[in-house]
């Protein structure tokens, strides 16, 4: 196995980008090297042998949750309750930024 | 009158025998805070009709007690922040399904408590709103994430305290307070309405000044809620019932001691100690030794676990903090601390192609390894203990000093959460000179909170003997 994985600056914008999160070029710099030191650590788990192990996903063991597709009303918002924590609304619905043809 | 010092249990006594009055306890509790808050940095938000409230619940098994909240519990009557500034002024339009419980049981949630901002951490130095400081020594650091709950029991500005663990984070900040913190097994309490943070680990749970108020507390909170499907459908036990049920003949495991970061430390010789105190009480009490690899009758290293919680709770933090978008609530993804920003962009990458298998599936594997040992080991023995956290509560500003803080603090109590286990944190050692504390940590098998109640019990009853 290859040595443990670092970080450029630009590896760190890629990422940024795929989080949807705001990076300064200080910030960047800073979490380039937090991402590096991490995964150092993280290279560790080589060691476990884990041959012929399945992954465990969840540990409860509940499978397959179903309720009935019904309108449950102690579950409901007004509409006026949904809209009350949004920055912009506008007849009732709320304003999101543009996705398609965005710059 | 010094009401604030009661616990739990005798201050719903001596509410229902009407030896003090709501009003008398919430004053004391109240002045206390007045006494306290500005420096220790405790709570976030304060229910000002506290009182008013609880005077209505004296015929409820809580009795109107004041309980503080950790702020990732949604609370209609309260802001909800999570300790982020993306979340500072929300009020949800619904409750936590616990702290619905709560407040049915006659619970009062009399404020929200700081945290590591989204539960990122162990120090609450995170926090969006500045550092909780420990009640016991305030140039140290409560822990965390609830640190801001263990505080608050710790200095007496509460009677009880509700927090959430996803890897340490009731349990570490207990042990830093020198108080009782009680995580249940994952899928025992629900997490609805609980700001989602790594939804296959976290736990609401509470944290008190006794091992028989986390009890109390747990009677009221635990049990199926079909709003949360992760939450399981068995019938959770009454912990008060059989907490003076004698322990003798329960088969103890002593685990971690031959650690090289913990051999022959304080923390080490108190754990020893409480091996003996235990068996004076007439349980077996056996060295499991430290292992490398996954072999029958000894302990996996927790070594790997930080791994295991690192790429976890990352992966699952970067899919639950997607939804902050600054649309429907909250603010946009530029309010995000440097802490979230680390483990959002750190979750994205391990769960990215090319990466996933390497990394992701690999900690999954490695946490089915820790699931197969404690599984060997709880068919031989009734709960293991181990110290909670490597030692005192350190300093303010250590939490800066390492991208990894958080996991190399809560490294002994990482297996266990990542295997779902119950756990609880009770003091087993108190330092006079520094007014600090080290804490034990007792672990069951799944759904076996009982045994783990007992234990801590029995051992409390004894250390307050001598």
């Amino acid at each position: 196995m290859q040595s443990h994985i670092s970080f450029s600056n630009d590896d760190v914008a890629h990422i940024a980008t795929l989080a949807n999160i705001p990076v300064t070029d200080e910030e960047k710099t800073k979490l380039a090297a937090g991402f590096t030191i991490t995964m150092k650590v993280v290279d560790d788990l080589k060691k476990a042998d884990t041959t012929s192990v399945e992954p465990t996903h969840q540990v409860t063991a509940l499978e397959n949750i179903l309720r009935e597709d019904a309108v449950d009303e102690k579950r409901e918002f007004s509409q006026d309750e949904a809209l009350r924590n949004a920055k912009q609304t506008y007849k009732g619905f709320f304003v999101v930024d543009q996705v398609i043809d965005r710059e | 009158m010094n009401l604030h010092k009661l616990t739990l249990k005798e201050a719903i006594k001596k509410l229902k025998s009407k030896e003090i009055s709501h009003k008398e306890l919430y004053t004391d509790v109240e002045n206390e805070i007045q006494k306290k808050n500005a420096e220790l940095n405790i709570y976030l938000s304060l229910d000002k009709e506290a009182v008013s409230k609880a005077e209505k619940l004296l015929d409820t098994p809580l009795a109107g007690v004041p309980i503080a909240v950790k702020d990732n519990f949604l609370t209609k009557e309260l802001p909800t922040t999570a300790s982020s500034k993306v979340l500072e002024g929300f009020m949800t339009p619904y409750e936590s399904t616990v702290t619905e419980r709560l407040q049915k049981a006659g619970g009062v949630v009399i404020g929200k408590t700081n945290m590591d901002a989204w539960a990122h951490g162990s120090s609450t130095e995170t926090s969006d709103f500045g550092a909780t400081k420990n009640p016991r020594n305030p140039k140290h650091l409560p822990g965390g994430s609830s640190g801001g709950s263990a505080a608050a029991v710790a200095a007496d500005v509460c009677i009880g305290a509700l927090g959430s663990e996803t890897a340490g984070s009731i349990r570490q900040p207990s042990s830093w307070c020198g108080v009782v913190g009680l995580k249940p097994t994952y899928g025992r309490v629900p997490r609805t309405g609980v700001v989602a943070m790594g939804s296959s680990l976290d736990c609401p749970g509470p944290i008190g000044k006794t091992v028989e108020d986390t009890a109390i507390v747990f009677n009221a909170i635990a049990g199926h809620d079909k709003y949360d499907s992760t939450s399981a459908d068995i019938a959770p036990p009454d912990l008060v019932k059989n907490i003076d049920k004698p322990i003798k003949g329960m088969k103890i495991g002593m685990c971690y001691l031959d650690h090289p970061k913990l051999k022959n430390t304080k923390v080490d010789e108190a754990i020893q100690n409480a091996g003996k105190l235990f068996k004076s009480l007439g349980c077996s009490v056996t060295h499991i030794p430290l292992s490398p690899q996954l072999k029958n009758n000894t302990i996996l290293t927790p070594d790997y676990a930080i791994s295991v919680y690192t790429v976890v709770q990352r992966g699952e933090v970067s899919s639950n903090l997607a939804r902050y978008d600054g649309i429907r609530f909250g603010h946009d993804r530029s309010f995000f601390g440097a802490e979230a920003k680390r483990r959002i962009m750190l979750g994205t990458f391990t769960l990215s192609k090319g990466y996933a298998d390497k990394y992701y599936i690999k900690a999954q594997q490695v946490r089915s390894l820790y699931i197969a040992n404690f599984h060997q080991l709880f068919q031989t023995f009734d709960v293991l203990i181990s110290p909670t956290s490597p030692g005192f509560a350190q300093e303010l500003g250590a939490s800066e000093k390492s991208p990894m803080f958080g996991e190399l603090e809560d490294m002994l109590l990482e297996p266990s959460s990542i295997a779902g286990l119950p756990g609880i944190n009770v003091p087993c050692y108190h330092d006079t000179k520094t007014n600090l504390y080290l804490g034990m940590n007792i672990i069951s098998d799944q759904w076996q909170e009982e045994k783990i109640i007992r234990v801590a019990h029995s051992f409390e009853q004894q250390t307050i003997k001598e």
